[in-house]
């Protein structure tokens, strides 16, 4: 079974929601990246997403385009961030990684090379941005025959027919993107949420994670009475990129907040 | 060139979006519903005759159209080789070729019911002739451009905002073209229900690049007929510039089937290729995916898109067209590149020779067919496309001379 597998159903069996943190790798500096896995891990992330940094994220807003942009400062590329799966792997067997980015990193490395290789690093599943099922068909089967998932977004603006489509392609968990937007930019409506969140349930088993505009305990925990996990980005690489220049201080207040939310999601379930 | 080819090139895109391996449909999921509603939309109008009568209506009133093809009869006794022929979107409304699309896209975006227009910019033309149309829709405008750009390209900031549009300077990465692309999309994609998306250039998402093709075509249209009806035959060689490639494709595609027609694609050899400091992915870079197609980019060996160079903010993109991708590949258009020095040198030559200033970007070109035209007999023939006027390039070239105009 994969490690996502058996950690969504380890939850459901708690009836409990996944925390799902999401950092930039490379963010504020390579060596800082297996450091603070650890420390998510360690406070209760359950998942962890991690971004394979990229020139252009048109997807993300200012907070996660910089944090790119610290890390490609030092020239982070897919091949350190598999490295740095794989160095984390060495003391945590348990805890999912999920690798998020844009298509052409992932293109210029080369599919099936890349479904060897992160298969080897311990990489449990694969989130690209702007790779829309339609035309991933090979490559998902590529990823699935090296164990690894392939997380597609729902958003709020997809059609009945083509939730069906993703849900198809789709393994590990769903993501719904809950505003339209970039990531950090609008807050969420929790009623929309819920609505869309049970129209997808309509056609899929699998868990469904939200993310995009989870700021702070209070939403993490009305989105984990509805949903099956709670993804955190931009207000978590803020606290990255305010304690840039102190490293222990970037664990500690790291540890904290992933602590807060952990916490905020187990009350809202 | 094997048979294959030729069907594939002249058939394209398909269903999905693609040239050959080059295009397709890569954004978030957010915009695919967007998209999948355009190009129902586009596939139902652009088979409409009221839509196509009213498109041809403000080509023909608004625009200007048909721009003229000139004999630079003068500047040709100077090259001594092939007669040159300039395709005069320089004369159109707002000065390029860009408004071609503008015009056809805000018909399109009429017809959606969406009130909002945004639109990236390089150069501003694009933006300038978005802004236009939008005026003339009553419809509220947004357009994205890097700081960059903002800066060498003041006068057409100025003439959006006197059409009413909002310009938002964009200061992330490396601000210019793709920035303002980036950005574009990040504001569509938070206000897709009621914002229309016009795209400039003959790349992003399908169907984008199909739909600005379509409506550039009437420059390869026009230029075909009015060549056969001045010289009673077709000319022997297409020259353009690419940035993103809508006036080359627009002028080369009507042409595709013409087998003795030569194409040529200008890219921006900024500082010379050699140098790195350039802007010219099909010479000199290699596939990837940005913007929404597969495409030659300049990019690093990790995928990371690298800064271009150009002296034209036009032509300072490191993605171009998916078709001229596919061009490439199949043989059928040639890419070459002409370097920031050649092109003001062929920008000074045509205001001398001609008394036609022409846009930095459309320099390109025309520094590329001198060249051509002294290894070709005299009775050959060349037609360039003159995609725009240079008056938004004062002030660059007078810096480069260093006189100060402000």
């Amino acid at each position: 079974m994969s490690r996502l597998k058996a950690c969504f159903e380890a939850l459901a069996s708690q009836q409990k929601t996944a925390l799902i943190p999401f950092v930039t790798a490379g963010d504020p500096h390579p060596d800082q990246t297996v450091d603070i896995m650890h420390v998510l891990a360690k406070n209760g992330a359950d998942v962890l997403e991690l971004g394979v940094p990229f020139s252009d994220p048109m997807a993300d807003g200012p907070v996660i385009q910089l944090a790119d942009e610290r890390a490609l400062l030092h020239n982070t590329s897919l091949t350190d961030v598999l490295a740095m799966v794989k160095q984390f792997r060495e003391t945590n067997q348990d805890t999912p990684v999920v690798l998020m980015g844009y298509l052409n990193p992932v293109e210029i490395y080369g599919y099936q090379r890349f479904a060897v290789d992160a298969s080897a690093a311990g990489v449990d599943a694969l989130l690209t941005v702007d790779l829309p099922p339609e035309a991933s068909t090979e490559f998902v089967a590529d990823l699935k025959d090296k164990g690894i998932d392939s997380v597609f977004l729902i958003a709020p603006t997809t059609t009945d027919e083509r939730i069906k489509k993703i849900v198809a392609a789709g393994s590990g968990y769903i993501y719904y993107v809950s505003v339209k937007g970039v990531t950090g930019s609008a807050s969420l409506d929790v009623g929309d949420v819920k609505g869309r969140l049970e129209t997808i349930r309509n056609s899929t088993d699998l868990p469904i994670a939200v993310g995009f505009g989870i700021k702070d305990s209070e939403t993490a925990k009305a989105i984990a009475k509805i949903a099956d996990g709670v993804v955190v980005g931009s207000a978590l690489v803020n606290i990255i990129a305010g304690n840039q220049q102190d490293k222990a201080a970037l664990l500690d207040k790291v540890g904290v907040f992933t602590r807060s939310l952990s916490d905020a999601v187990t009350e809202g379930c | 060139m094997s048979e294959t080819q030729q069907k594939e090139y002249l058939d394209t895109p398909d269903e999905f979006g693609n040239f050959g391996p080059y295009g397709g449909r890569f954004v978030s999921e957010t915009l695919m519903a967007a998209l999948e509603d355009l190009e129902a939309l586009y596939d139902r109008l652009s088979k409409d005759p009221e839509f196509i009568a009213e498109f041809d209506r403000d080509l023909a009133h608004y625009v200007g159209r048909p721009s003229p093809l000139y004999f630079a009869e003068r500047w040709t006794n100077k090259i001594g080789g092939a007669k040159i022929y300039l395709k005069r979107e320089d004369l159109n409304h707002t000065g390029a070729h860009k408004v071609n699309n503008t015009i056809g896209q805000a018909l399109l975006a009429k017809h959606t019911g969406k009130t909002r227009i945004i639109a990236e910019t390089g150069a501003g033309q694009h933006g300038v002739a978005t802004a236009t149309v939008a005026a003339r829709l009553g419809m509220e405008c947004e357009v994205f451009m890097g700081e960059e750009d903002i800066r060498r390209q003041a006068l057409n900031v100025y003439r959006m905002r006197l059409l009413g549009a909002k310009v938002n300077a964009v200061s992330s990465g490396t601000k210019t073209l793709k920035d303002a692309m980036n950005e574009a999309m990040r504001d569509w994609v938070t206000n897709v229900d009621n914002t229309f998306y016009i795209i400039g250039t003959v790349a992003g998402p399908h169907p984008y690049p199909k739909l600005v093709r379509d409506f550039q075509c009437v420059i390869g249209r026009e230029a075909k007929r009015q060549c056969q009806e001045q010289t009673g035959r077709l000319p022997d060689a297409l020259v353009a510039c690419v940035g993103g490639g809508s006036n080359a494709i627009g002028l080369f595609h009507p042409f595709l089937s013409d087998e003795s027609v030569e194409m040529y694609g200008v890219e921006a050899a900024g500082h010379g290729i050699e140098s790195g400091q350039h802007a010219a992915p099909l010479c000199a870079g290699k596939p990837g995916v940005l913007h929404g197609n597969r495409t030659y980019l300049m990019e690093d060996e990790n995928g990371q898109i690298i800064p271009t160079h150009s002296v034209s903010a036009g032509l300072d993109y490191p993605g171009v067209g998916p078709e001229h991708s596919w061009l490439k590949d199949c043989g059928r258009a040639n890419y070459v590149a002409i370097n920031d020095e050649e092109a003001l040198d062929a920008f000074r030559e045509l205001t001398l020779v001609e008394g036609i200033i022409p846009a930095l970007e459309s320099s390109h070109a025309l520094a590329y067919a001198s060249k051509l035209a002294k290894t070709m007999d005299k009775d050959k023939i060349i037609i360039v496309n003159l995609s725009g006027r240079g008056d938004k390039d004062i002030h660059t070239v007078a810096a480069i001379d260093g006189i100060s105009i402000d």
